[in-house]
């Protein structure tokens, strides 16, 4: 583990330093838009004062000056086509030299699409493309494949139909349709989201109902497109099984503090993990913990899936602000008839952005979360290979990740992730043992609707050994696409 | 005793207004007078089209009268879950308290159709309108309008304070077409789409923009293009923003012999140029400066 450490100490070190000279530039830039500024004003004063006198005079004389026009609209300036002559091609490599190496698009990752909506149209439209690509030394690549379709090569991670806008004065609504294709090419559509939200309820007071993502910690609240990663980190995938969707009501309210505070609580039925998840803390279909689910439906209150949210943000600078977060969630889960789950959760969030970035670039930003689950597993004296006894068990784990906008549309991060659970009688289990990771990313934004991203992971299970996986990933978007949130 | 109950206890509360930009907001300012407390959201020296949606600005946004959009999407990139989340009723689109600053305003450079292979072009036309004194016009009979509306009680105050600024922004607009008019028909080069207005206003000609379509950053072969044209064309100015990259336009202005200025689009880059006027001597100046020096 030592090595670990220090490797990832040198990692950071070296981030750190090759970080240093970005902000030197920055500031010495900015140092001489200064001066030349000031060195202007003396001028510009001077200027002013002279022809406010003769303006001045000439008012006098003159009659009131008259009063400035309405515009005329003028068509829009058509651009010629490019011509390239052999000279300007010489030009061209020349300046490629000149201002190193220019990469042609720049927007902010975190917030990687604008809306372009369709005039007239009552909703915004887009189809958003997660393609995958990659493989694993890992012989069941299932056990590290960020989706788990056990599949090498090529995958479609997801193709997403989302749709939202004001449904009346009232309520926004959105809808995300998720489709994913299995080895056998057969698609799979998940209502990831199908939800109404209060616009203008009194006492800073929102409502949401519908399917969508649980108010969760930060990651389980973004979508898989907004990930800096190709996978979800360890925890999260051990936890939720990649996210805790389900159908419910969240209220959520908007504290009268001068900083930002505010507090959700939500309800829901906890059926919702997704159907590939290899994980469940609360109900579900999938064998846990060699247990077989019991059939276990909601017949009262305490079967519905609690889950309270703090979360406050402060503005440091005015170019570093800082996000913490506390929540819980509570609910049954199906290993026995009245057997029930509680998971905790920590998370931060930190970015720094210069006043004078260009299209969000540079930045950079740390993100971390950690949590802890209690689970009490039911009895199952015909599980195989051995009867196993009702239990309390116990897991943790957390991921902490840097993502660096060195120049404009290119990040660098890098993510530590750890999960462990306590030994229970089922074992080794490889979704409860202690499983560790190392993810660095590189990922090319080339416009605000389309990246390229390359991940390595080393992963490590016990039991299983070390792994060494390689993914690429790319992703359009085409149409209409809300801003996301911070 | 029971007198007292109908007069207010203390100072009547100033309208709570939020800008999305400093340009807006100075105006805003103008109109306001004592009257309003302006907060602003983007910094001057950021790119207004990538401005965070920090938690910090739903807080503000929560306690906001009124909130000012530049309307031609320039915010949509943050705006969306901004207003989605604030818990302002007073605020939301179709309200009184909900100024799009485009209205009325004719705008430029609308598409005839959306197609990003065109870069990232808005939708309702190119939104980089304020530092048009015509505009700033608009806006200003917009906001006092809208803020007598908000808060009848001031209606006087407001209408004054538009009368004032009229009056000054006339007499100031004929001075800086004086301070302009001996370079009238001068070729410029900006970095952004984002000198629509202004130039078209003085009387200047846009030749052409580093990046070679709206928010697609320079390419060496689009530079070359632009150099020659610069040469052919006699273009020696170059117009740059705070968040702009000064090294590209600087590479460019080497090759032709061009001047890189300094032009910011926002008030408040700097000391003493946060107000309207103060902001637009500052272009005028700077701008009437670097072609005396080029002429």
């Amino acid at each position: 583990l030592e090595d670990i450490v220090k490797k990832l100490l040198l990692t950071f070190l070296s981030a750190v330093l090759a970080f240093a000279p970005t902000v030197a530039r920055a500031q010495t830039e900015e140092e001489i838009r200064k001066t030349a500024i000031e060195d202007l004003k003396p001028w510009i004063e001077q200027e002013v004062q002279r022809r406010v006198k003769e303006a001045m005079e000439a008012a006098k004389t003159n009659a009131p000056p008259a009063s400035v026009q309405v515009p005329v609209a003028a068509p829009p300036s058509a651009q010629a086509g490019p011509v390239e002559s052999p000279e300007s091609a010489k030009l061209s490599d020349q300046l490629a030299k000149e201002l190193g190496a220019v990469s042609p698009l720049s927007q902010s990752p975190n917030r990687p699409i604008t809306l372009v909506s369709g005039q007239g149209a009552y909703a915004n439209l887009s189809l958003d493309v997660l393609g995958l690509m990659g493989t694993s030394s890992r012989a069941n690549i299932g056990l590290v494949d960020p989706y788990g379709s056990g599949q090498r090569g090529f995958e479609l991670q997801e193709a997403e139909i989302f749709i939202d806008g004001a449904v009346d004065p009232y309520f926004y609504g959105a809808g995300n349709f998720s489709f994913t294709t299995d080895n056998r090419n057969s698609t799979s559509v998940y209502v990831e989201e199908a939800f109404l939200r209060t616009l203008s309820l009194p006492w800073n007071l929102q409502v949401q109902a519908g399917q969508f993502h649980t108010a969760f910690g930060r990651l389980n609240q973004q979508h898989t497109h907004m990930w800096d990663y190709v996978d979800p980190p360890l925890v999260n995938a051990r936890l939720f099984g990649g996210d805790l969707i389900n159908p419910g009501v969240q209220i959520s309210w908007l504290a009268p503090t001068p900083f930002y505070t505010a507090v959700y609580f939500t309800v829901q039925d906890s059926q919702g993990e997704r159907q590939d998840s290899q994980a469940v803390s609360f109900l579900g279909n999938t064998p846990l913990f060699g247990r077989t689910p019991v059939d276990r439906s909601i017949h009262s209150v305490g079967d519905l899936l609690f889950v309270p949210r703090i979360t406050s943000s402060f503005d440091l600078t005015d170019n570093q602000t800082v996000t913490v977060g506390a929540s819980a969630a509570f609910g049954p889960n199906d290993s026995g008839s009245d057997t029930r789950t509680e998971i905790y959760g920590l998370d931060a969030y930190w970015k720094w952005k210069p006043a004078n970035a260009h299209g969000g670039w540079p930045f950079l930003k740390w993100q971390s979360e950690a949590m802890t689950r209690r689970y009490e597993a039911g009895a199952d004296p015909t599980a195989v290979p051995l009867p196993l006894p009702d239990e309390t068990l116990w897991d943790w784990g957390g991921y902490t990740q840097l993502v660096w906008g060195f120049t404009s549309g290119w990040t660098a991060a890098l993510r530590g992730d750890y999960v462990d659970g306590t030994k229970g009688a089922f074992y080794p289990d490889p979704d409860r043992d202690e499983r560790w990771r190392i993810s660095p990313a590189l990922t090319w934004y080339l416009s605000e609707f389309s990246k390229i991203r390359l991940q390595y992971n080393f992963d490590e299970i016990s039991h299983f050994g070390p792994a060494h996986s390689v993914w690429v990933q790319f992703e359009y978007v085409l149409g209409a696409h809300g801003a996301h949130p911070y | 005793m029971f007198c007292c109950l109908g007069l207010p206890l203390t100072a009547p509360a100033k309208l709570n207004v939020v800008a999305t930009t400093p340009d807006l907001g100075s105006i805003a300012r103008e109109i306001g007078g004592d009257q309003v407390a302006v907060t602003v959201l983007a910094k001057p020296t950021e790119d207004p089209h990538f401005v965070d949606p920090k938690p910090s600005f739903l807080v503000t946004l929560n306690k906001a009268d009124a909130l000012i959009e530049d309307g031609a999407d320039l915010d949509v990139g943050y705006m969306p879950p901004l207003l989605g989340n604030a818990r302002n009723g007073k605020i939301m689109p179709g309200k009184p308290g909900n100024i799009q600053a485009a209205e009325g305003v004719q705008m430029r450079e609308v598409p005839g159709a959306l197609d990003r292979r065109f870069g990232d072009v808005h939708p309702k036309g190119n939104p980089h309108f304020v530092d048009d004194p015509v505009v700033a016009r608009i806006i200003a009979e917009h906001l006092a309008e809208s803020f007598a509306q908000l808060d009848p009680r001031s209606r006087d105050a407001y209408k004054a304070n538009l009368a004032s600024f009229e009056s000054t922004l006339d007499v100031k607009f004929k001075q800086w077409e004086e301070m302009l008019s001996p370079y009238k028909g001068a070729k410029l080069v900006t970095y952004h789409k984002d000198m629509t207005y202004f130039a078209e206003r003085f009387g200047f000609e846009v030749i052409d923009t580093l990046e070679p379509l709206p928010g697609v950053s320079p390419s060496p072969s689009h530079l070359a293009e632009v150099i020659e044209k610069m040469k052919a064309e006699h273009a020696k100015v170059i117009l740059v923003q705070p968040f702009q990259n000064r090294k590209t336009a600087e590479t460019v202005a080497n090759h032709v012999g061009a001047k890189v200025v300094d032009f910011p689009l926002q008030p408040g880059t700097t000391k003493a140029t946060g107000t309207y006027f103060q902001w637009m001597d500052l272009l005028i100046g700077s701008l009437a400066h670097a072609l005396s020096e080029t002429k």
